[in-house]
């Protein structure tokens, strides 16, 4: 659920804003530190979690900052721009902006874009756009004019999509809009022409945009007062022609229309965006959180002394201006997994294993202060080795300095180390603080995947998804299914987007890379090679639970398939993947924990094919299954009869229209109609019995009551 | 032992009433159970689960809650919006008070036993002061939409819990307004029902709410926020009613499908300390609606429209693993329904609002053992008394002569006089009761027929001399100064100069009839008295308890006889102490003083003192007949128990002469054909 915090302003300092607000706010290279420019002269960087500003720096009298201040996050140095052209650089050291590095350009820029894990861009006015060393190079470079006459740039963005930078920048001309498109990888520049649909006339007042992996969802805020969305595919099919794009309504009027200023709008992530805006003609201006997913509005706050529509978001704070102060709202959404709450359950635990702590423990955690580290203590006098370890920073310390920069061998090794000392009963907060920190080490230089030192961690038997949620997102990149068996296997807490991402890697890796990946077999092949030699005579019969087809009335179903009764044995005794695709299905997905309502808008997802495929899979298991008197499966920890008839319930649930048409499938579909028409008639056969049983207990009741009246000999011995 | 013509006779078309509440009382270990006829019966559940009072009922009171006050108090309440509290010493209806809020559906006692509140269908909350003697209306809280089905109070006193249709309200008492109001989602199975009836609510002392209704849910609420934080769908049909333990670690509902279902708050994993509501066991005693539940500290008791008490002991409360901890059922009344004209051989039934009285038929064939013999003449029923008035009758009686029959209920006494000409039969009422001949709790006519013996309600015993069409009373024994404690049960001796009568707790008093006076008092025994008969010639005196032991007690000597102490010495038979039903009527034999006929509801049995008594290693039961055996072998088994299980479920049996006995069966399967059917189950597919 999403909630916005008690806020906070920033500076008690007016900040020369004016009706127009702020330049800009910018991340600066540490966490919580921002870089804040306004609208004149000065660029002022706070820390925001001390409330207090660490610096501040102004240009000379008569020159003005035209475009916010960023920071270069492969230096740390600072750059603005003023007066449209003159470039300055400078970093946290120097005092004056006056005597730092000045480079004055050909043409006005609109905006430097700086964003982790990529050199700065200059975007120019004309909407050519340029890296920041190509640029320093050569700064009197000419610079092409890309947008037309007339046509000015309204908004922009940089985004990272794979780890290529994209731009974004949005123009308009006329009330026309436009999207531009900028691949660096590729060089390529799209344009599109936004398309308004029947609003017409509306104007469009502020952008925002989110990425995906192939498109960019932008929502753009309409003078009506409702928010539409255009998705913008990154990788164009055809880059040359102009392309339209067309806008969806998004959310109804979030604010109120009619509104010429004071409206904003900034997404905070997949379903959630943040408005700011009155929401009603008449009232004060707030800033709501929405969720676009449910159209549901999460939470507000009242901003009663006016704002200049300006909104900005990094990290947990949402910025604004209140009336004169700039304002930090922090903002949370928190994830929730509703499998672990609503869903079902994991199956029953491995007697062997240690169990998984579903959830932090915080009276432990808590717990775990003074008394209980005492008694930790005098416990440890007794072993001098461990006396020594205490000494020593924690090693927990040690190891995440350890994962900052030494290479992975020497991680493992030092992971080792740690997990051979003694567990604290934190330990599972320090495994999931460790796997964060592997990851962000990830994210920041992508070579580096620490894949041992990941699944060692995963198999202590502590982590949970919601201690470390990026790791199965790393792995699904990587598309590294044994690490994503293991998770799996490990996790009690997964939502079922992941779930069902993971269902579909796993039914669409090709065979070759199955091969070559090490994947937990458990007991799949055992039974799957048994099957294989087998003949199927004895299949067919037991296939429909005991109910002999030939003795139904024939059908059309039925003629069909007793056509070819070689090839529907064959087709339900052979199993329709490889044994380690199998063993990926089974052993890791159809134990997952879910709730139905949750998986079923993924699982219509999946390609139909794999569709198939997983059904045909579900459907031999079934088979399996009823083969023997209890109906299980052979091997450790199968999955039960009901876990499959789940998964094939599901599947059809989400699937059908599409599986339907599919002519692979029709067989499958059919002998499965069957199944379930054999398992009506049974139940009915049954209930017929019962009722003449029940005539029958009738019967014999009254042969036992004899007359109301009767005079016998008893004789007592 | 003996040759018997057994007439047995299932024509006694006795239907009990079903079961509407329960109420169990910790302090003295009853049972308070109210039927849909208005009856209210009380059980000891010490006394091996004997139903030792009954409150007769009346028609128009129909009991919808029933409940236990300080000092052992039981109130009720009904649909014609009154309270009634009962006198237990009296046996009677001490008061009635309407509460002014039209039918009433609730009532509960409050934790310190001193207030109670009713729920009205006209949605009003009523709070009633108990005082010493009375209830005093306190006042109203916050008056609701609908009628208050359900009430329940905080363990501290503070809050109520009051179930309607479709929300559940918390009250704050000492302002008496609602602070909470909890709706219940009418959704039945994904579809939407009318009404979600809220049957039951139960207040933990940490704020949580349980409540049962209509739509088959168990839920938990949190009364301070008014959150739902739990749901269980347990039935397809109404969750009928709840109780909670007095420790709060378990409960039990009832729903319409017959099924018990038990609540155990269990720890989440086996060391951790957060505890859950985990159901756990569901019990199907029942065919019908379990319309109410009661928890005691070791049992789950359970009844309903199937006519059915259940007590389910729970085995891990259960102590010592004796019989105490099986299962118990008990269906019929532990006392007579009938009685019997031996010289005319007349069986008088007693129904809740009419008599019926049936000659029984007679055969001329003799046969072996097991026949059936061809009937020469048929049972006849000669007559079908309605009752006048709405209440139900409490005892009736047919003299041994056949020409009298006194039946009476709780406010008119009623004596008739029969004629009989021929096939002819005409009655005719003897007019002009006495004011003193209100209400009886037992009557009894001598053997001679010529004496009435009635115990009224005050504790006293009226003595009547019975003439051709008229009476004349002729002596009142008055209670022991003192007491107010009603006699139950009284016989007497055949050649008529000693009448014994019991209460409920006291001992047996004997009186001299010749000189009217007290002749001594058996001493007191800590069970219950469920039988009394005095043998002819010795005079001695049978007395049945409800822990199954049998005294002999003689009169005239006052002192228990030799054969009752060698008993007591050594002990009853352990399979005889085992059984579960209380022995309802004892008899003797004319010719044969050394026999002693005695029943329950699964077995009769005639004690023979001549024969050794058996020890716990004697085959006690010996069902089959010996055929070929040597009398070497059958002296050395016989023991002085025969009994015969051949007749069951039997209600009463008596010797008509020396060779005749009647045996009054009433089968199960003939009740539950006269019940509504129950909720149909499919057995098989969704």
């Amino acid at each position: 659920m999403a909630a916005l915090e008690e806020g906070f302003t920033l500076s008690a300092v007016p900040l020369g804003a004016g009706p127009h607000g702020l330049l800009g706010v910018e991340q600066s290279d540490r966490p919580d530190q921002f870089l804040v420019t306004d609208g004149g002269r000065t660029v002022i960087l706070y820390k925001v979690s001390d409330q207090k500003p660490l610096g501040s720096w102004s240009v000379k009298q008569g020159q003005v900052i035209t475009c916010p201040a960023v920071c270069n996050f492969q230096t740390g140095e600072y750059i603005v721009v003023h007066d449209n052209k003159v470039l300055r650089i400078w970093s946290n050291e120097d005092v004056n902006l006056d005597k730092v590095f000045k480079a004055t350009l050909s043409a006005e820029v609109y905006r430097i874009h700086s964003i982790q894990g990529t050199e700065p861009l200059v975007l120019f006015k004309e909407g050519a756009v340029r890296g920041l060393e190509a640029l320093l190079a050569e700064p009197q470079q000419k610079i092409e004019t890309v947008i037309s006459d007339e046509e000015v740039i309204k908004w922009t963005k940089f985004f990272m999509v794979f780890r290529h930078p994209v731009l974004i920048f949005i123009t308009e001309k006329h009330r026309n809009y436009f999207a531009y498109v900028q691949m660096f990888n590729s060089c390529t520049l799209s344009k599109y022409t936004l398309l308004l649909g029947h609003e017409e006339k509306s104007v469009i007042q502020r952008f925002t945009a989110s990425v995906d992996r192939k498109v960019i969802s932008l929502m753009s805020l309409s003078s009506d007062g409702c928010i539409y969305k255009s998705l913008i595919p990154i990788h164009p099919n055809d880059p040359e022609k102009n392309q339209r794009v067309v806008r969806s309504l998004l959310l109804k009027t979030v604010v109120s229309g009619n509104v010429r200023n004071g409206v904003a709008l900034t997404v905070l992530d997949q379903d959630h965006i943040a408005v700011l805006g009155p929401p009603l003609p008449a009232s004060k201006e707030c800033v709501s959180i929405w969720n676009t997913k449910f159209q549901t509005l999460q939470t507000s706050k009242e901003l009663p002394q006016g704002t200049s529509g300006q909104l900005w978001y990094y990290g947990e704070n949402l910025f604004m201006l209140h009336g004169k102060f700039l304002t930090v709202i922090p903002y949370k959404c928190e994830v929730s997994s509703l499998a672990g709450a609503l869903g079902k359950l994991k199956h029953s635990q491995d007697p062997g294993t240690q169990t998984v702590p579903h959830f932090v423990n915080w009276e432990t955690s808590r717990g775990y202060g003074f008394g209980s580290q005492n008694s930790e203590q005098s416990k440890r006098i007794l072993r001098r080795r461990k006396i020594e370890v205490s000494v020593q920073p924690p090693p927990s310390k040690q190891l995440l300095s350890t994962i900052k920069k030494d290479s992975e061998k020497r991680i493992v090794e030092e992971l080792c180390k740690f997990l051979a000392s003694k567990q604290t009963p934190d330990f599972h907060t320090i495994i999931g603080d460790i796997v964060l920190e592997l990851l962000g080490r990830h994210k920041v230089e992508p070579s580096f995947y620490p894949r041992n030192a990941l699944m060692q961690l995963i198999r202590t038997h502590v982590l949970s998804y919601s201690l470390c949620p990026g790791l199965m997102e790393v792995a699904l990149e990587k598309t590294d299914v044994q690490m994503l068996q293991l998770c799996l296997q490990q996790f009690p807490d997964i939502p079922e987007s992941v779930t069902c991402a993971c269902l579909k890697i796993f039914l669409s890796i090709s065979d070759d890379s199955l091969q070559e990946a090490e994947i937990n077999m458990e007991s799949v092949s055992d039974y799957i090679d048994s099957v294989q030699e087998e003949k199927m005579e004895e299949q067919t019969e037991i296939l429909h639970n005991g109910f002999n087809p030939e003795e139904e009335n024939c059908d059309n179903c039925d003629r069909e398939l007793n056509k070819k009764p070689q090839d529907t044995a064959e087709e339900t005794t052979s199993c329709p993947v490889i044994p380690k695709r199998a063993a990926l299905l089974r052993n890791a997905i159809l134990h997952s924990a879910y709730s139905e309502m949750f998986l079923l808008p993924h699982l219509k997802d999946i390609p139909a094919q794999h569709v198939t495929l997983f059904l045909q899979y579900l459907y031999f298991l079934y088979l399996k299954c009823s083969e023997n008197a209890t109906m299980t499966l052979p091997g450790l920890h199968p999955p039960t009869l009901n876990q499959i008839m789940d998964w094939i319930c599901l599947l059809l649930d989400a699937n059908f229209t599409v599986v339907v048409m599919i002519p692979e499938a029709k067989r499958l579909l059919l002998s499965l109609y069957k199944f379930v028409k054999s398992q009506i008639c049974i139940c009915s056969e049954l209930n017929k019995i019962e009722v003449s049983f029940r005539e029958l207990q009738k019967l014999n009741q009254e042969k036992n009551n004899r007359e109301l009246y009767s005079i016998e000999v008893l004789e007592l011995f | 032992m003996g040759e018997f013509k057994v007439h047995r006779v299932r024509f006694f078309n006795y239907v009990p009433s079903g079961i509407r509440c329960v109420a169990y009382n910790n302090q003295s270990n009853r049972l308070a159970v109210s039927r849909t006829d208005g009856t209210v019966e009380i059980y000891n559940l010490s006394a091996n689960y004997f139903q030792e009072k009954f409150f007769p009922g009346h028609e128009s009171r129909a009991t919808e809650a029933l409940c236990w006050a300080k000092g052992q108090r039981l109130f009720s309440a009904g649909l014609n919006g009154e309270i009634i509290e009962y006198d237990l010493q009296a046996l009677n209806i001490k008061y009635t008070m309407d509460a002014f809020g039209g039918p009433i559906w609730s009532m509960a006692v409050s934790p310190h036993g001193s207030q109670l509140l009713v729920g009205c269908e006209d949605g009003s909350v009523k709070l009633f002061q108990i005082t010493p003697d009375k209830i005093q209306f306190e006042r109203n809280f916050d008056r609701q939409k609908s009628r208050i089905l359900s009430l329940s109070w905080h363990p501290s006193g503070t809050h109520i819990a009051a179930g309607s249709i479709d929300y559940i309200s918390v009250f704050d008492v000492k302002s008496g307004s609602t602070v909470q109001k909890m709706l219940v989602d009418r959704q039945y199975m994904g579809v939407s029902k009318r009404k979600c009836i809220i049957w039951g609510v139960a207040f933990l002392s940490d704020g949580t709410v349980i409540s049962v209704d209509s739509a088959g849910k168990v839920q938990f609420w949190d009364s301070a926020t008014g959150t739902l934080v739990k749901n269980h769908l347990i039935a397809n049909a109404d969750v009928q009613s709840i109780a909670v333990s007095d420790q709060e670690d378990s409960f039990v509902v009832g729903t319409a499908e017959g099924t018990v279902f038990h609540f155990q708050l269990v720890s989440v994993t086996s060391n951790s300390s957060e505890k859950q509501w985990v159901r756990t066991k569901p019990f199907q005693h029942h065919t019908h609606d379990v319309r109410a539940v009661a928890h005691s500290p070791t049992a789950l008791i359970s009844g309903g429209t199937d006519t059915h008490l259940v007590i389910r002991p729970l085995m891990e409360k259960v102590e010592v693993k004796n019989y105490d901890a099986a299962l118990r059922k008990i269906t019929f009344p532990h006392r007579r329904l009938i009685s019997c004209s031996k010289k005319r051989q007349l069986l008088l039934f007693q129904f809740t609002h009419h008599l019926e009285l049936w000659r029984l038929g007679s055969t001329v064939a003799t046969g072996k053992n097991g026949d059936t013999l061809p009937l020469s003449k048929n049972a006849d029923h000669l007559l079908h008394l309605k009752t006048k008035g709405p209440e139900n009758i409490i005892c009736s009686c047919i003299s041994p002569c056949g020409s009298w029959i006194a039946y009476s209920t709780t406010s008119r006494f009623f004596l008739y006089r029969l004629n009989y000409e021929h096939d002819n039969i005409s009655l005719q009422r003897v007019s002009k009761m006495p004011a003193f001949l209100r209400s009886a709790l037992q009557i009894l006519f001598s053997e001679d027929s010529a004496k009435l013996f009635v115990a009224s309600n005050q504790g006293s015993l009226h003595i009547i001399r019975l003439l051709e069409g008229s009476f004349k009373h002729l002596h009142t024994f008055q209670p022991q100064s003192g007491t107010v404690e009603s006699m139950c049960l009284l016989a007497v001796s055949p050649d008529g100069n000693w009448l014994a009568a019991s209460g409920t707790s006291a001992g047996v008093h004997v009186y001299n009839i010749k000189n009217l006076k007290l002749h001594c008092t058996v001493p007191s025994y800590n069970f219950p008295v469920t039988a009394l008969a005095i043998a002819p010639n010795t005079n001695n005196l049978v007395i049945a308890h409800s822990d199954q032991q049998v005294f002999e007690y003689s009169i005239p000597d006052k002192q228990y006889t030799e054969w009752s102490r060698t008993i007591q010495k050594q002990g009853f038979h352990y399979l005889w102490l085992q059984r579960d039903t209380p022995i309802t009527h004892i008899s003797f034999h004319p010719k044969r003083p050394m026999h002693i006929l005695l029943h329950d509801a699964y077995m009769f049995c005639i004690i023979d003192k001549s024969l050794p008594l058996p020890n716990d290693k004697t085959l006690f039961y010996n069902p089959l007949p010996p055929t070929n055996e040597s009398d070497v072998i059958r002296r050395r088994t016989a023991h002085a128990f025969k009994i015969s299980k051949i007749y069951k479920p039997l209600l009463f049996m008596d010797l008509l002469d020396e060779r005749t006995l009647v045996a009054v069966e009433r089968p199960l399967d003939d009740i539950i054909a006269q019940l509504p059917p129950p909720i149909k189950k499919k057995k098989f597919g969704t």
